[in-house]
């Protein structure tokens, strides 16, 4: 049989100075090797708490480099995690809903919160080495990033499309190429989009947590954060200034050498019949595909890989015969190793509640009463937060959507403002604030804006753009008063986009309310009253039942509100306000 | 071969079946204890060198007894046997062609064809080797490696043909293959399949197709098997003694037809057996006391009693699907409907316009919805219930799901969606209610809510 690839897809694409890209792919290569061999000899060794911080400009990179390493490999072992998670939660039904529930409430736990646990428990596990220090910081940034690429895994395993499960099925696809054919590429697009508002809240995480003090310990590594803590310390702007920009760079670098190529190659994961017109293109993602080193290599590799693991899963005794959908509602056996499971996770959610009771038994009422405080406060800071960032981005929303000439430039700047972390813009905006005489009260609402409004506008301006011209047209042609357009047409077209930013920009302010609340300038500390404030003390002067108590109260309230009002206005959304198209 | 237009019942064959289904029933557990019956106790076989065909109206279970025959769902009880053996235990060897195709998007027209071979351990070469003949014989050639999304639809069903018979299967089911497809590229493809089938190009030894489409299921089979709902069950299975290829205009083809529709719009009749008696209650939806509204508009209704009436007030139902070139599953809704209305009578495979159907028919509008109204009312339980409740309601608001609750003992939770949804169409027609889709809640309508406040005053 000869092999004839007339009518498909070209083979050969005219090839512009290949070498050249060959050459930059194999340097960037080595540079990535040499790079994580610094990584390690840094990480063996002895463990130093507090790390020296230079202002010198020439100490930047290696500080950048130490913070994107951190980041890299906290986003891949989230990416893992959410992955297992999301495939155990999807498959087993008995368990599935419990874990659910179980990912609702971490996702409400601010990063700051699992700081003392994870940093104490790192440092334990691998003594004697740097790594351990590294370890915890690195697991608090996996936490700021984990949750929701776990309920995008998750849900996106949910709505695979029934025929395609039983295709699966009947041609007898083994665990393993279902996950590689059929799962993962059916996940890939909401994981791409996830990742990024995952690794802008890990950046967050970062800034925050590269220094840090716990009870009489202080904790400093090398990087980002922490240069832009001691320059803040300081009170050095020009430093801070530069590691301002240095973050940016990061970002935008980001972006166009990661985000957008990735967005680009998963539009083929796009589950749609006909291909659609607009599409996001990179021209990293092209100059990639152009490189020969690239195209043919992993290829190659995975296929070695790949196919004696397939050779050896058809002679396994399952490959032989079709596996029922509906097998799980037919047997309700419980196996032995699931009762020991069981009796174990009881055993010890039994010993952390009797634990966490016998610490919360040394609050006072005074405590207390102080709490509730400053829940209230903070819960008041959260929801004006979110009302301006409102007020502002619908009307600039709407009024870029309707011209999609400025959308089109818009809505990638929007994007990359929302990963720019909010805490590394924070000290800079605090100077200012206190130079002209303004507290922290207005500096830590002024924070969860900056964390906050972009999502809101981005999802305005999507929303805006998704209203079908007829029905704009309609507006005009029937002389709608200003207050019938925006009642009768704007708000209801946007407002599942709106809901969409409004519930990640809630969940992103409570977040920031810990590092807003509660802040070193100079030598002095700042403080407002809120809850994220007592977090935060609570953690420096190691007063854990406080903090315990804080993360509850927190905790309690973003799922009461999830619960109470986001879900029930995302439902509204979309039975009541889908535009179906 | 014969040539016979009425068909005689299939007799038991002397050939051993591939598969043999033995009293296989699907039902689904309420929390009542109750259980809605899908699919009750069924036999059935397919024995190599022919071609089945499923009809069945929708909600008969056509496709759920594809999926209990290919060991995809479980019966509820009884047993499905590949050459004897459990399904669930035995290595069969079947392909599914799908309706909607269920390609794979993100991998190339060979990848997909090629995954089934991959998942059975073939080495890459003859995997590919093989895949590129079988492209090469549904005629795509040249297209291994585009993406299913740059294909036209007729082209994706090829690729679906390709992946299902490059595993060689002894069966090879069919699941509406053609139904999300143009007319001419379905005429085409089932006549390429039948020349596969007739120059035995494909391994297969049996092809086993579900349908809604009573043309196709003559064009193609040398058996066909049509289903009843609630619960679903055989109707009648039969050989056809056609010669291919077969000419839709020819009297015998256009009998068989008719013929069909016959047995489809017969009212059902009890099935031979009783139904199954021990273990829990198995509640029977032919004795309960909510009938089954079938899903049509009212304006549907109205639209084929004019019709009917055009026609002089009664016809062959097979005439009026061709005059509308509706398909059964579109046409008998209708009829049904209006029939449990009492707008019209079937006999013999004919529909008949009754007395109210022409009073309903040479209406204007408003006076057309008084008589749906009084019909309504007279023949659906559930309607009359909804307005009863609304009079008697001191705020004449009810929740949805207070209905639902009572659907909830009788029918799948799908289906008391459906149901209310039909109500709610029918009853806003009728202008019996109103139903805030917002709030879930139906509403009596403001004119009336006033004029039973005016009566309750006077009294």
């Amino acid at each position: 049989m000869s092999l004839q690839h007339t009518l498909a897809r070209p083979l050969v694409v005219s090839r512009a100075w290949p070498f050249l890209i060959d050459v930059a792919v194999g340097l960037c290569g080595i540079a990535l090797f040499l790079g994580i061999l610094h990584l390690a000899t840094y990480w063996l060794g002895t463990p130093v708490p507090v790390v020296p911080i230079s202002h010198s400009l020439s100490a930047l990179p290696a500080y950048a480099f130490y913070s994107l390493g951190r980041i890299a490999i906290a986003y891949l072992l989230s990416l893992v995690f959410a992955v297992s998670y999301g495939y155990t939660a999807a498959y087993n039904p008995r368990v599935e809903a419990w874990m659910i529930a179980a990912l609702d409430i971490l996702q409400s736990i601010p990063v700051l919160s699992f700081l003392p646990p994870v940093v104490l428990a790192m440092i334990a596990l691998v003594p004697g080495h740097q790594f351990g220090i590294e370890l915890g910081v690195i697991l608090l940034i996996f936490t700021g990033q984990v949750w929701n690429l776990a309920f995008s895994f998750y849900s996106s395993l949910k709505s695979i499309p029934r025929e395609m499960l039983e295709a699966s099925r009947i041609y007898r696809f083994s665990a393993w190429q279902r996950f590689w054919q059929l799962e993962m590429p059916y996940a890939a697009i909401g994981l791409v989009w996830n990742s990024i508002v995952s690794v802008a809240g890990g950046w967050f995480a970062l800034i925050a947590c590269e220094m840090f003090t716990m009870g009489d310990r202080s904790f400093q590594l090398p990087g980002l954060g922490s240069y832009l803590q001691t320059a803040t310390d300081a009170g050095d702007l020009k430093a801070l200034g530069t590691g301002f920009a240095v973050v940016i760079l990061l970002v935008v670098a980001t972006d166009q050498l990661v985000w957008r190529p990735l967005i680009a190659w998963s539009d083929k994961f796009k589950f749609e019949q006909v291909e659609s017109a607009d599409r996001v293109t990179s021209p990293v993602l092209e100059l990639l595909k152009r490189s020969a080193l690239l195209s043919s290599i992993p290829g190659r590799l995975w296929s070695r890989v790949e196919e004696p693991i397939y050779e050896r899963l058809s002679h396994t005794r399952s490959a032989h015969v079709v596996h029922p959908l509906d097998e799980g509602e037919r047997k309700p056996r419980i196996s032995a190793g699931y009762v020991v499971l069981a009796a174990t996770v009881l055993a010890v959610v039994a010993w952390g509640a009797l634990q966490a009771g016998l610490m919360l038994r040394s609050i006072t009422l005074a405590d207390l009463r102080l709490l509730l405080e400053g829940a209230g406060a903070t819960f008041l800071r959260v929801n004006a937060s979110l009302v301006i960032s409102a007020a502002w981005t619908i009307p600039v929303g709407v009024a870029i959507g309707f011209n999609p000439k400025l959308a089109r430039i818009v809505q990638p700047v929007a994007q990359v403002l929302a990963s720019v972390p909010a805490t590394a813009f924070f000290p800079i905006l605090l100077i200012g604030l206190v130079k002209i005489g303004g507290g922290l009260g207005i500096g830590s609402i002024a924070l969860m804006l900056l964390g906050t409004q972009w999502y809101i506008l981005f999802n305005v301006i999507a929303g805006a753009m998704s209203i079908p011209s007829d029905l704009r047209e309609v507006a005009t042609l029937y002389h709608f008063t200003r207050w019938q357009r925006w009642t009768r047409l704007i708000l209801p077209g946007i407002f599942p986009y709106l809901i969409t930013g409004m519930v990640t920009a809630s969940g992103g302010a409570w977040n920031a309310s810990v590092f807003a609340e509660y802040t070193h300038l100079k030598d002095h500390t700042l403080e407002t009253i809120g809850l994220g404030a007592q977090i935060d003390a609570a953690t420096s002067s190691g007063r854990f039942p406080i903090l315990l108590m804080a993360t509850i109260l927190i905790s309690l309230m973003v799922v009461t509100m999830n619960r109470l009002v986001w879900r029930r206005l995302y439902r509204l959304a979309e039975t009541r306000y889908k535009l179906e198209g | 071969m014969q040539e016979a237009a009425i068909p005689t019942p299939n007799q038991s064959p002397a050939i051993e079946p591939i598969i043999r289904a033995e009293k296989i029933e699907k039902y689904y557990a309420q929390p009542s204890e109750n259980r809605i019956q899908v699919i009750s106790a069924t036999d059935l076989s397919i024995i190599p060198g022919e071609i089945v065909a499923l009809l069945g109206p929708s909600g008969s279970g056509k496709s759920t007894m594809l999926r209990m025959l290919t060991g995809l769902s479980t019966p509820s009880a009884g047993q499905v046997y590949w050459h004897n053996k459990p399904v669930a235990e035995a290595e069969i060897n079947v392909s599914i062609v799908f309706q909607s195709f269920a390609l794979f998007p993100w991998l190339t027209v060979l990848q997909n064809v090629e995954a089934p071979l991959q998942a059975r351990g073939v080495p890459a070469e003859e995997r590919r080797a093989r895949s590129l003949k079988m492209l090469d014989t549904v005629g795509l050639d040249g297209f291994e490696s585009a993406y299913p999304k740059e294909l036209s639809g007729g082209m994706r069903q090829r690729v679906g043909f390709a992946r299902a018979l490059v595993v060689e299967p002894e069966v090879l089911f069919m699941d509406e293959p053609f139904s999300a497809l143009d007319v001419l590229t379905a005429e085409n493809l089932r006549s390429e399949l039948l020349e596969l089938w007739a120059n035995k190009t494909m391994p297969t030894k049996a092809v086993f197709i579900v349908t809604h489409n009573i043309e196709e299921a003559v064009l193609l089979a040398d058996r066909i098997i049509v289903l009843g709902r609630n619960p679903g069950h055989i109707r009648t299975d039969f050989k056809v003694h056609l010669a291919q290829p077969r000419d839709r205009k020819s009297e015998p083809f256009t009998q068989l037809v008719d013929f069909i529709y016959k047995v489809l719009t017969k009212p059902d009749v009890a099935p031979a057996e009783a139904p199954d008696q021990t273990g829990p209650k198995v509640r029977d939806q032919r004795q309960m006391h909510y009938q089954m509204l079938p899903h049509a508009r009212p304006g549907g209704m109205a639209g084929l009693l004019e019709l009917l009436l055009d026609k002089g007030g009664r016809d062959d139902i097979y005439r009026l699907a061709d005059d509308l070139a509706f398909e059964i599953d579109d046409l008998l809704p209708i009829v049904d409907a209006a029939q449990l209305l009492g707008f019209l009578q079937i006999e013999e495979g004919d529909a008949a316009i009754t007395e109210s159907g022409t009073a309903f028919a040479n209406s204007e509008i408003l006076r057309q919805k008084e008589l749906f109204r009084t019909a309504a009312l007279a023949n659906v339980l559930l309607l009359r219930q909804i307005r009863r409740a609304l009079e008697t309601k001191s705020d004449h608001t009810v929740p949805e799901d207070f209905f639902l609750d009572m659907l909830d003992e009788q029918f799948s939770e799908e289906e008391c969606l459906r149901q209310m949804e039909t109500a709610v169409a029918w009853g806003r027609y009728a202008e019996l209610f109103d139903f805030d889709s917002g709030r879930r809640r139906f509403i009596l309508p403001d004119a009336q809510e006033e004029e039973i406040a005016a009566a309750e005053v006077a009294k």
